[in-house]
């Protein structure tokens, strides 16, 4: 059988730029995931999945795979402790599509290993995640936080 | 959201939906498998749920993969149970779950 595979999606009212802004700049990630997401977005860069702000613990870590804003951005993702294994590196893909007045925002969460606490821990994050998202940047309060 | 909860009046779609849950990214004809109704039925009640955003779709090849997209129901979730209440309700559907042997609704 094929890995596990998870695809989200969430249309939201709002733009492009606004929801590329809200995955990839600290100051807006931490207000709906209170996690944020550091990074130059180079192919090729490393980025920080952090507790709180740029200073704080280190929670997950990646390498920039893809990145055209404000409409596609793939990366990879995994536990700091298993940075340099290869077999580790789960990949996600976001892409913003403009649908009218709203975006359709879709995550597709790969390279999953069955049974992992990776697989538990997305599964139960990104309908949240992607929740708040959507109320953060629609009526500009995230979600209180719920994990 | 009423798109939602008219996908989810349906039997066959909550069925559907089950199948997702077990094993996420089927085919079409892997989910008429389970069923005993025609492709085009299934296909109607697969086009409805994607409507309401509670199946994502992905193409591969010429086959199109189908996934449970949990993100509406969990908006309806935090829209109605607020913080607190959280903790208890998951015990009661443990101790229901529990005490009807597993069955779905």
């Amino acid at each position: 059988m094929d890995k596990p595979v998870f695809v989200y999606v969430t249309y939201i009212a709002s733009t492009p730029e606004k929801v590329w802004r809200a995955l990839v700049e600290p100051e807006v990630t931490v207000e709906y995931w209170r996690l944020v997401n550091v990074s130059d977005w180079k192919p090729g860069s490393r980025w920080e999945h952090r507790e709180g702000g740029p200073q704080g613990a280190l929670r997950l870590v990646g390498k920039v795979v893809e990145s055209a804003p404000p409409r596609r951005l793939v990366i990879t993702w995994a536990f700091p402790a298993d940075e340099e294994r290869e077999t580790k590196q789960t990949r996600v893909t976001f892409e913003i599509e403009p649908l009218g007045e709203v975006v359709r925002l879709t995550v597709t969460h790969d390279r999953l290993e069955a049974g992992s606490k990776m697989l538990e821990g997305i599964t139960n994050g990104w309908p949240k995640v992607l929740s708040s998202l959507k109320s953060y940047l629609e009526v500009g309060r995230a979600l209180p936080p719920l994990w | 959201m009423d798109l939602v909860f008219k996908a989810l009046a349906d039997p066959t779609r909550r069925r559907l939906l089950d199948a997702l849950r077990v094993e996420s990214g089927q085919t079409l004809g892997e989910l008429c498998g389970g069923l005993d109704m025609t492709r085009q039925a299934v296909t109607q009640h697969l086009g409805r749920l994607e409507e309401a955003n509670l199946v994502a779709t992905l193409r591969r090849g010429r086959e199109k993969l189908h996934y449970l997209n949990p993100v509406p129901i969990h908006e309806i979730y935090v829209r109605w149970i607020a913080g607190y209440e959280r903790g208890a309700l998951e015990a009661l559907a443990d101790l229901k779950r529990r005490a009807e042997g597993g069955e779905h609704g």
